[in-house]
């Protein structure tokens, strides 16, 4: 017998989990180098307890951390069979001696699974188990994911006829996007990276304010400073998208701390790509989240490409979700395309993190079906057939819509009426935003300070005396 | 009672409409000044330099002595209280951690250990771990963080441990600090205030000896501050916190054991203005941060030698507080600016160019600027000493700007 656990201070989930683990017999003997026992304990009912990963064992020192009284500590005390009895105290902790040189192997032999609840033609797979949705969140899912889909092909086609300068889609994403985003709840705090116009679709942002911040007029609530899609909106909870990759990780951290702080029961949610991975914020922002005990998620869309990077060039690890046991935080990898299991890791994701205050990483596996953005061509470094693969066969909302429509909540009349429907509200949308004034040149100044300082007031002089004395060089359509 | 301090409340706006009229300066007596200066400066005490831990060399045995009237000894001098600046810090971030519960702070070292030049001693004891918050080595990473929780309601303090440090945290400081206000239309505020000491110390050498304002100084939506003495580093401390703009604090790493006696009463100073520590009449001399000093040692050489120069301490770095150099310069007509920062790309050279564009007229001859060269610090003490502006340099220049 391995291993036995002692709780200094009382935690319902763990003494949960201390019993679960001795009723399944676990407590093999801890090696450090591959997962022989199955990481995730399926359990009958669908779950508000989390899944662990049985070879964690840490000693946490609670010296200036402390977050709140009801923290853990866990003292743990290997004995092991072969012959490293020893034990010697280091700074961090106690650990085995073990006169065996064994190098740790780069990656395990088998890659961690990968959580999934549909298979690829929306059937429930046997033994799944998942948090239920009800029908009228299933129906507002699909519909939003439909919304998306369409959203992007359509604004596509307008950066393309060049009505606006830019955009991006989220193509092949639109299960990442929708299904977390139904998992979360308002007062949660997202942080997007930018192919993330989902959640923010979900939680209430019109199409007519969408149209509005790609064509920068007088109604977008950025007032059109940003490039397009870098939508912001703090009634919605919603950071304004920054370009900088991986900017966001740190500052969800921040976000989590002052929920933290106020005792909101509510989370940071920030999102990032593989190739985000690779940004010094990210490994700083999941080591600060785990020191610190922010209640963050961290939500990696592997979609397999960084513009023209794939994955196999990014890292060398197997994804992104054994990073994170490297900082100490419980981590999943999840089945992206499928809209139920990104649904039920992030709402299992999320009581984790508000009750036991501490972050998680999630992995999700998806594929980026469209080019980066308006301005990359994808075909020139990967092939067509792959692209359209993903695109018809692996399509995220296709295989959701059958789930849907077995269940009987969803018809094909619902579907045409509503793709026309929504196309017939872009349409629109797109044309009053497009007749919309722009904003004022006063607002090229404001809001760079909460007041104008007179530096930036002379510059506003200076610039309005050039307009003045040309006005013919001046953009007809940007009101002084 | 000579002293007054105004701005307690509210941040004055940043326009030139001060209430400080021009004329008074030309007012022989100086004594009308000091009861009269209702825009806050007030005139510094004595700061006894001999407090200072640093080695007793030739160059410490600098008197910082900022008095502003002749003969005029600090006429309050009993009410207050003395302190060292590094305590005056302290004191104003203790003051506004009491006031606002969503002041904290977040730094390397700063929680138990109480901060390397233990401004934020004893905080953490009183306000709790997580108010006074202790980090992994990441400036990027808690600089974001800082910025992440300004945009969730709190207001956040990050202690750079050296200024230095603080270009890992280039990214966050450019690209979102500076401007999540401007391209979030206005939608989340930043109310954070990064500070830290910077500047050359003794022999730090060249990684630790950067003058970061010359770096920051360009990035839109920031203010920049620097403080030289117990009172205003008091001063600026509150108010950078009260600031619903992210405000840079730039300290000095030799300044931290200066003393000196501020008052008891709450005060909070204005972050656009500068400080006229000596009116004068022959040359305006605009310095900040160390160089004050220097500057002041060198005004007593020069006030033996019969020169009488203005020095102005111009604490605002961005925005220049223009209408107070203005006055200075439409007086003297002849301007002398003393800085640490290396001569391309520093303060001085953006100063320069603003007061050539703003009051080419009034001037009777070319901007100088002293500034130390574009090299990095060297450790060897006698060859740093070199590459700071010493008050022998600082008459010389005065002398031949005055022919």
């Amino acid at each position: 017998m391995a291993s036995s656990w002692s709780l200094i201070k009382r935690s319902r989930t763990l003494i949960h989990h201390k019993k679960k683990l001795a009723f399944l017999g676990i407590g093999s003997a801890p090696t450090f180098s591959s997962s022989s026992s199955s990481p995730f304990m399926k359990r009958p009912c669908a779950a508000s307890a989390p899944y662990i990963n049985n070879h964690f064992r840490f000693l946490r020192r609670f010296e200036s951390t402390k977050a709140e009284a009801a923290q853990l500590e866990l003292q743990h005390y290997v004995t092991d069979d072969d012959d490293n009895n020893q034990v010697i105290d280091f700074p961090g902790g106690k650990v085995a001696f073990t006169s065996e040189m064994r190098f740790i192997s780069e990656s395990i032999q088998k890659r961690v699974p990968c959580y999934r609840v549909l298979d690829d033609n929306g059937m429930p797979m046997k033994y799944s188990n998942y948090v239920q949705i009800s029908k009228e969140m299933a129906v507002k899912m699909y519909s939003d994911m439909v919304t998306l889909q369409t959203m992007d092909s359509i604004f596509y086609e307008v950066q393309r006829q060049g009505r606006i300068s830019f955009y991006l889609t989220s193509m092949g994403e639109e299960a990442v996007n929708i299904a977390s985003a139904a998992a979360l709840s308002f007062d949660d705090v997202i942080l997007p990276q930018y192919r993330e116009p989902g959640v923010l679709l979900w939680r209430g942002f019109t199409l007519q304010q969408f149209v509005d911040q790609l064509f920068g007029n007088t109604s977008d609530l950025g007032k059109g400073r940003q490039m397009p899609i870098h939508y912001g909106s703090n009634k919605h909870n919603y950071f304004t998208v920054s370009s900088p990759i991986a900017t966001q990780l740190p500052q969800a951290v921040g976000a989590a701390y002052s929920l933290k702080i106020d005792g909101k029961s509510a989370c940071a949610v920030t999102y990032c790509g593989d190739g985000g991975t690779s940004e010094g914020d990210f490994h700083a922002g999941l080591n600060f989240a785990a020191v610190m005990d922010a209640p963050v998620i961290f939500i990696c869309r592997n979609n397999g490409w960084a513009i023209s990077t794939p994955v196999e060039e990014q890292f060398r690890s197997d994804g992104v979700v054994v990073k994170g046991q490297a900082y100490g935080i419980w981590s999943i990898r999840v089945d992206g395309n499928d809209a139920l299991a990104v649904y039920s890791a992030v709402h299992t994701a999320r009581e984790i993190a508000i009750k036991e205050k501490r972050p998680v990483l999630i992995e999700a596996l998806t594929y980026r079906v469209g080019h980066h953005s308006t301005s990359d061509d994808s075909t020139k470094y990967r092939p067509i057939d792959e692209i359209e693969y993903w695109k018809m066969e692996r399509n995220p909302v296709n295989r959701f819509k059958r789930w849907v429509e077995r269940n009987g909540w969803w018809s094909d009349h619902n579907e045409s009426e509503l793709r026309s429907s929504v196309r017939k509200q872009l349409m629109q949308a797109i044309q009053v935003a497009e007749k919309a004034q722009k904003p004022p040149l006063s607002d090229l100044f404001n809001d760079v300070y909460d007041r104008l300082p007179s530096n930036l007031e002379e510059q506003e002089r200076i610039l309005r005396e050039i307009v003045k004395k040309h006005p013919e060089d001046y953009p007809s359509d940007v009101p002084l | 009672m000579a002293t007054l301090f105004q701005g307690v409340g509210a941040v004055t706006p940043f326009s030139a409409s001060s209430s400080l009229d021009s004329n008074k300066l030309l007012l022989p007596s100086r004594k009308s000044l000091s009861i009269s200066d209702s825009r806050g400066s007030i005139f510094v005490y004595r700061s006894d330099a001999l407090n200072l831990k640093a080695a007793t060399r030739k160059q410490d045995l600098l008197i910082p002595n900022a008095v502003a009237t002749k003969g005029e000894t600090s006429t309050s001098a009993k009410s207050g209280h003395e302190l060292l600046l590094f305590e005056a810090l302290h004191e104003g971030l203790e003051e506004e951690m009491e006031r606002d519960p969503r002041v904290c702070v977040m730094g390397e070292d700063v929680g138990h250990y109480g901060g390397s030049y233990k401004v934020t001693k004893g905080l953490a004891e009183k306000y709790g771990d997580l108010r006074v918050l202790d980090t992994p080595i990441a400036e990027n990473s808690f600089t974001g963080m800082g910025i992440g929780a300004a945009m969730t309601g709190l207001r956040p303090i990050v202690e750079g441990m050296n200024m230095g440090f603080l270009l890992l945290a280039f990214n966050q400081i450019s690209n979102n600090c500076g401007m999540l206000h401007y391209t979030s239309g206005g939608q989340f505020t930043i109310p954070i205030v990064i500070r830290g000491p910077g500047g050359v110390g003794r022999q730090l050498g060249a990684e630790h000896s950067q003058r970061l304002e010359s770096y920051f100084q360009s990035i839109p939506g920031i203010q920049m501050v620097a403080c030289s003495t117990p009172y205003n580093a008091k001063g600026l401390m509150k108010a950078a916190i009260r600031s619903e703009n992210p405000v840079i604090l730039f300290e000095h790493v030799l300044l931290y054991n200066l003393k000196e006696r501020i008052p008891d009463e709450e005060y909070v100073l204005s972050l656009e203005e500068a400080e006229m520590v000596r009116p004068g009449e022959h040359i305006t001399i605009l310095t900040y941060s160390r160089m004050r000093y220097h500057v002041m040692q060198a005004a007593k050489t020069l006030v033996n030698k019969g020169y009488d120069p203005e020095v102005i301490d111009i604490r605002s770095l961005k925005p220049f507080d223009l209408y107070t150099i203005g006055c200075s310069v439409k007086k003297t007509h002849r301007v002398l600016i003393v800085e640490e920062c290396m001569r391309t790309g520093g303060i001085g050279a953006s100063l320069t160019a603003a007061i050539t564009e703003n009051f080419h007229d009034y001037l009777d001859a070319p901007i100088v600027c002293l500034s130390s060269q574009d090299v990095p610090t060297p450790y060897a003490g006698t060859l740093e000493e070199w590459t700071v502006v010493q008050p022998a340099q600082i008459v010389s220049a005065v002398e031949q700007l005055c022919q």
